[in-house]
């Protein structure tokens, strides 16, 4: 059984396994709400699925892309967590969730995931099909985009079916976690996908204050 | 679950703190300090000449799982052996302040242990309270009611503080600039390194700090009537750097050490006289200093000799547990837990401007800052 936990769109918490699927699951896709619901959420899926974090195998935390605020209390939700409960921290890509969710519902052939980046930008990533065993297969990268860049008919992936999410499933983070550890498949790399830089701007010295 | 009862006489408790740029974990046993574990993003933020929030939150997420395990091997403790959480929930950098802030309930859930949600600035206070182990020679516990004085970086506040946990006033706090931001801002103009405060200090040892005689802020009679313990720390670098371009202008070499020297004195001057004038209206003989500018070794000379002067008991905690720590946090919280006060529920946010009277955010309707 694995608690998953993934905050780069709203806020979403699971417990899944992978012969039962996904055994509890919470989600909330108001964005502004990730620090005060992480915790609640955590707590109804263990006591709806009747476990301890004892019983889990691992702990899966989605790495986005997405908007480093809020992406930021997931990760360090999912990372605390696996420390505390003395359990393996799984990184997986959010938008290979979505990717997943939509195969599964009967998508078949290429994709493109499409999420808010917020100003005015999108993050994308681009999968060819899903593999034999469910696996969505990325085929491009998780980038960040303009809208337009998307849209220009010299675009590597141009005309490819495109799903817009405004929310990704810690349920389906999971599942795509327990497919991957099923099939010894590699997880991600256990670090942000923030894709941009921090806001900064060298100052060019102090300003005069006297004319 | 089955939680067992907390002990509620000297809990083991662990403090995650991250309102600003040092990501600080901290554990006590009641008022014994068992870690004080920092790792600070300073150095990446003084190329910028000052704390920049998205690159203090971005390593507060990477350095958060490295300092809980450097502080639980120093407290020679497991996680399983605490008795709590607390964290802060405010004031601070909201982004930065998420972090902790889902770090705290998530390891809370993992540990099925309580939470205490605090407040940063009386945080600062609990630091004084913290003995190292063993060491009894600073047991005397600190006294009711005292004046605060909390000066940093990111903020300035004078407070009352008549019960730790449950009567904190603020009397008074900066309306603009933290004494530390002056600090830095001062040092850019006198093109000295960041973080202002040290390199003022250096360079003030060979000045003379009555040469100039810059502005002390919100100290004249009208202003006294409506900021009596609030601090303006604006006009005073506006007439530094006008100082420094006329000197330019003239063609004439700006005296440094002079200018570092009266600027540290104007600001030391102004945080002690409305110090001390708050101990005096309040009949409160006894001052506390907290925040990382108390590393000033001129405003702790000062303020030595002036409460000295008034018969003032004077409080300094230890430098280490001045600036921002997780240790302060964790004492909050077991002065929490020995008073009896219940934990947090879970539902807590961070809160960028959480007010200094709110000691612990125990529910979300109090959590909610600006809407
Ligand atoms: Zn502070």
């Amino acid at each position: 059984m694995l608690l998953a936990i993934d905050t780069s769109a709203g806020t979403s918490v699971a417990v899944v396994d992978r012969g039962r699927g996904v055994i509890a699951e919470r989600g909330e896709a108001d964005t502004m709400r990730h620090a005060e619901i992480v915790g609640p959420f955590i707590l109804d899926c263990l006591r709806e699925a009747k476990i301890v974090p004892a019983d889990l195998s691992g702990v899966v935390g989605g790495m986005g892309p997405g908007p480093f605020t809020g992406l930021r209390v997931g990760i360090a939700a999912a990372r605390v967590f696996a420390l505390g409960a003395g359990k393996r921290l799984v990184p997986v890509i959010s938008h290979d969730a979505i990717a997943y969710g939509h195969y599964r519902r009967g998508h078949v052939g290429p994709l493109v995931v499409v999420t808010d980046a917020r100003r005015r930008e999108i993050y994308w990533s681009a999968y060819s099909q899903a593999d034999a065993v469910g696996l969505p297969v990325r085929v491009g990268p998780p980038g960040l985009a303009k809208p337009a860049d998307l849209d220009a008919p010299t675009w590597l992936h141009a005309r490819w079916p495109r799903l817009d999410a405004a929310t990704v499933s810690a349920g389906e983070l999971g599942l795509v976690a327990e497919l991957s550890h099923a099939h010894d498949r590699p997880f991600a790399a256990n670090e942000p996908l923030y894709l941009r830089s921090p806001d900064v701007t060298l100052s060019n010295g102090p300003k005069r204050v006297s004319r | 679950m089955n939680r067992t009862a907390m002990n509620r006489s000297d809990p083991l408790v662990l403090g995650i703190e991250t309102s600003c740029d040092e990501t600080g974990i901290g554990i006590v046993r009641g008022t014994a300090l068992l870690s004080n574990t920092i790792a600070s993003s300073m150095d990446e933020h003084a190329r910028y000449g000052g704390v920049v929030p998205e690159i203090a939150a971005r390593a507060h997420l990477d350095e958060l799982v490295p300092a809980i395990n450097a502080a639980v091997a120093e407290a020679g403790i497991r996680l399983s052996d605490l008795d709590a959480i607390a964290v802060t929930s405010g004031p601070g950098l909201s982004g930065a302040l998420m972090v902790g802030v889902g770090a705290a309930k998530a390891l809370a859930v993992a540990l099925d242990k309580p939470i205490y949600a605090v407040n940063h600035l009386v945080g600062h206070v609990g630091a004084d309270l913290l003995h190292s182990r063993g060491d009894v020679s600073d047991s005397e516990p600190l006294e009711y009611p005292t004046i605060a004085l909390l000066v940093s970086g990111g903020h300035t506040s004078l407070l009352l503080v008549r019960d730790l946990v449950s009567d904190v006033e603020l009397l008074g706090e900066t309306i603009d600039d933290a004494a530390g931001e002056a600090f830095d801002k001062v040092a850019r103009l006198l093109s000295l390194p960041y973080p202002g405060g040290p390199q003022i200090d250096r360079v003030a040892a060979s000045g003379n700090p009555k040469a100039i005689r810059f502005p002390r802020g919100l100290s004249k009679p009208k202003d006294m009537a409506a900021h009596r313990y609030d601090f303006s720390f604006s006009g005073l670098k506006t007439s530094v750097a006008r100082f420094v371009e006329q000197r330019q202008d003239a063609g004439e070499p700006v005296p440094i050490s002079d200018v570092a020297a009266s600027f540290r004195e104007a600001v030391v001057d102004i945080l002690l006289t409305k110090a001390l004038a708050a101990c005096a209206d309040y009949n409160v003989p006894r001052l506390l200093l907290g925040g990382g500018v108390i590393a000033n070794a001129r405003l702790r000379q000062v303020a030595t000799e002036r409460t000295d002067a008034a018969g003032v008991v004077l409080r300094i905690p230890p430098l280490s547990l001045c600036t921002d720590n997780g240790a302060m946090i964790a004492a909050l919280g077991a002065q929490l837990i020995m008073a009896g006060h219940e934990p947090s529920t879970l539902e807590f946010g961070a809160d960028s401007t959480l007010p200094v009277d709110q000691i612990q955010v125990s529910n979300a309707a109090q959590s909610l800052g600006a809407p």
